[in-house]
């Protein structure tokens, strides 16, 4: 397969691009900003998606999705990073339905319509520290009745203030550290002894805090099989990581897009700045990381959606790459920019605070780059 | 089974039966390259391979087959790429007619041209180096001064070029002379001529690495027929056209040189470690250049990614014309910071200039080579305006 969009997925672009812009660009994320809007998001935009399939891109078309794969699902997330759009999309149809659809089809029936139709959203209780790090969890499943109990505490849970249901790992045996021992659960947000305290981020998105206190699931709730979680963790990180990355490179190539603008727009000793050398440099070597960036995520996605045994590998790479790539280029937006890009009127900070979340979610360059060592088996 | 599998199949067995063993170790450096040519010296079995390759034509497996090529499609020429990768096959032929040259005629050649020098490139019988930067003309390529005056049937060719790769081991220069003195690029001419002629003298140039493959060549009014035969001009497109001929040319040396930072693949930290040492988690001992081992193979990893969607969209047609340049610039700096950690990963034991553990210092000479990267065809500045330019669209001062 070459490593460029085909027709389909040009054409996907092409509607992305549009509806994100119109839609959900930088004028409608101040809007929700600004009205300190609870969710952090627009739910009508978000049925918006819907309508447009995006909701349902990756779930089977028997199951009434779209049928595609990661490189669509990217396709998509590059224009929301671009436009800065505020939506659950991430967690939801990209890392959420992938964990689903690891699991068996009771669940999938129980949510798959809802987040077709743009009604309902998921969200990822996975980190439990302020660094991402999923094989450290600790939190606790014990099994009551029928089901199972849970105790404990998650953080940097995305969207999980509007979330309906949260995609929750925890840990049924074994301790802290070891490989076998987890399980996956699907928990409404409803479920009695589970609360969340509503934070609002450096980038305007709102994230939960969640407690379990003695939260009680029925064994229904499992996805895929208890203890063997970490299968179905790898798919919901592969996913997430690769739709995060696509994400930040949206962010990325959009923060370089108007730097290169502005620097050909402003003057300063009567001649426009774009015409200096040191300036010139700067953007033709950002724009050299951010195209090698590029061709990382759009390898990432193939080889995920071919199934490849090297994808993990190639996922771990494009996370870290496109995250020091993009953080390059956001600094250097500021920068650039001067003054006015330290004032919240210029777009060029929105970008740098988008990038400082993405970074955070599901690894960082660093925590990929120690990964990629460890792949590597040094 | 496709037609392509059924390719694949054939031309791994094909490669199975054929290849010489000794084509199938790794080379070590680059002297293990074969370059063919009038006065050549060849390892064992670099002949054969060269022979029998050049029979099928898959010296130069994309090219015509009346030119000495193989014929194949894009499709087919990458798969033979990936099987030669797969069984670790040698490339037979080393050279810069087949890399330079023949891209340029193939493109601005005329038919009699094409016929009379393209099956000898193809076959290794002749070695061509390339005449372009001259003492005062490095980065300002254009400003160049060697002189070729017209005397009706032939030129006389005047100047010195520098930097010329290999130009004492090679039979034929393709050369870029001034002959409108009045015009900075509308006034060079593409030109190729014997480096057997009279007057024409080499003498090669020591580096830092202690190896010479670059010279100087000094042309004292060398005679250039204009013609070789019917139809067979010395002058590649037209006179005073040369530059567009250059310019096409510097793409492809940019392209080609920028895949350097994907060669020599596989992981730096997995290939070092154990030499380092590890501790008793296993990892390599010393953090900090644990640190950027996995840089250094996440940047090896995403260029090589680069370069595979550089290929992909320049063969679609999709790719930015000046994005060679862009690979080149990012391909050199990748392959220095790499040699970097090799250095560093051997410590004062690849220090050892001449003895027989570092094999002369090959792991040291090669890190000094790597220095050159981002200077030849075109220094890093260069290409980052020329980015700037031609891509962000920049304004010029």
């Amino acid at each position: 397969m070459p490593l460029y969009l085909n027709d389909d997925q040009k054409m996907l672009q092409d509607s992305a691009a549009d509806f994100m812009k119109t839609e959900g660009g930088v004028a409608h994320f101040r809007e929700f900003r600004d009205k300190n809007c609870k969710d952090g998001f627009s739910h009508a935009l978000w049925k918006q998606f819907a309508e447009m399939g995006f909701t349902g891109i990756l779930v089977d078309e028997e199951e009434g999705g779209l049928g595609l794969g990661h490189a669509e699902a990217g396709v998509v997330l590059e224009e929301i990073g671009r436009n800065l759009t505020p939506s659950p999309f991430l967690t939801t149809a990209v890392a959420g339905v992938e964990a689903l659809n690891a699991g068996g089809k009771a669940l999938r029936d129980k949510y798959f319509p809802g987040i077709i139709a743009g009604e309902t959203v998921l969200s990822l209780a996975i980190d439990e520290g302020a660094k991402h790090r999923p094989d450290q969890i600790a939190m606790a499943a014990t099994r009551e009745g029928n089901g199972f109990k849970l105790d404990g505490k998650k953080q940097f849970v995305v969207q999980g203030g509007s979330a309906d249901a949260l995609i929750v790992a925890a840990r049924t045996s074994g301790s802290a550290g070891d490989e076998k021992g987890l399980t996956l659960f699907a928990v409404d947000t409803d479920a009695k002894g589970l609360s969340r305290d509503n934070v609002r981020l450096v980038d305007s998105a709102v994230a939960a805090h969640v407690e379990f206190d003695g939260v009680v699931v029925d064994a229904d709730a499992v996805i895929g099989e208890v203890d063997d979680g970490d299968v179905v963790l790898k798919r919901l990180l592969n996913a997430g990581r690769t739709g995060a990355a696509a994400e930040t490179l949206g962010v990325g190539t959009g923060a370089m897009d108007i730097t290169v603008d502005y620097i050909k727009g402003r003057k300063q000793f009567d001649t426009t700045i774009g015409s200096f050398q040191a300036l010139q440099h700067r953007a033709a070597h950002l724009y050299s990381e951010m195209e090698i960036a590029r061709a990382t995520v759009l390898k990432a996605q193939q080889l995920l959606d071919e199934g490849a045994k090297s994808a993990e590998l190639m996922v771990s790479v494009a996370k870290s790459k496109v995250g020091r790539a993009t953080s390059l280029s956001v600094k250097e937006g500021v920068q650039m920019h001067g003054g006015v890009g330290m004032t919240d009127e210029y777009d060029i900070g929105l970008y740098m605070k988008r990038d400082r979340a993405l970074q955070e979610f599901l690894g960082d360059a660093n925590y990929h780059t120690n990964l990629v060592a460890e792949m590597h088996g040094y | 089974m496709s037609d392509l599998e059924t390719f694949r199949k054939e031309t791994a067995a094909w490669l199975e039966a054929n290849c010489p063993p000794e084509m199938r170790q790794p080379m070590v450096d680059e002297s293990d390259a074969c370059w063919g040519g009038r006065n050549p010296t060849y390892k064992p079995g670099q002949k054969e391979w060269m022979d029998i390759m050049a029979e099928k034509g898959w010296t130069v497996p994309d090219w015509p087959k009346e030119y000495g090529g193989g014929g194949l499609s894009r499709a087919e020429t990458k798969i033979l790429q990936q099987e030669m990768a797969r069984l670790k096959c040698r490339s037979p032929l080393s050279s810069f007619g087949i890399w330079m040259l023949g891209p340029a005629l193939l493109h601005f050649g005329t038919e009699e041209q094409k016929k009379h020098f393209l099956p000898q490139i193809a076959r290794g019988e002749i070695r061509w180096c390339q005449g372009y930067s001259e003492p005062g003309s490095g980065s300002d390529l254009a400003s160049l001064q060697t002189s070729a005056v017209d005397q009706g049937d032939h030129y006389i060719v005047n100047g010195q070029k520098i930097w010329t790769s290999y130009a004492d081991k090679a039979d034929w220069i393709f050369c870029l002379t001034r002959t409108d003195k009045s015009e900075k690029h509308k006034g060079i001419t593409f030109l190729l001529f014997d480096m057997a002629s009279e007057g024409v003298t080499t003498k090669p140039i020591k580096l830092i690495s202690g190896a010479s493959p670059f010279c100087e060549t000094f042309f004292d009014d060398v005679k250039v027929p204009k013609s070789y035969g019917e139809g067979v001009s010395s002058v590649v497109f037209e006179e005073n056209r040369g530059w567009d001929v250059a310019k096409y040319l510097l793409g492809h040396e940019r392209s080609m040189i920028s895949g350097e930072g994907s060669s020599g693949g596989g992981s730096l930290g997995a290939k070092f470690a154990d030499q380092v040492g590890r501790d008793d988690m296993g990892r390599l001992d010393d953090p900090m250049l644990r640190a950027q081992m996995a840089d250094i193979d996440i940047e090896l990893l995403a260029f090589r990614a680069m370069a595979e969607r550089f290929g992909d969209t320049f063969k679609a047609g999709l790719c930015h014309p000046a994005q060679p340049n862009m690979m080149k610039y990012a391909g050199t700096e990748i392959n220095k910071r790499r040699h970097e950690l090799i250095m560093s990963a051997g410590g004062s034991q690849v220090l050892e200039w001449e003895s027989e553990a570092t094999n002369g210092g090959l792991t040291a000479r090669s890190w000094l080579r790597t220095k050159a990267n981002s200077i030849e065809g075109g220094t890093s500045e260069v290409m980052l305006n020329v980015v700037s330019k031609q891509i962000l669209q920049l304004p010029n001062t």
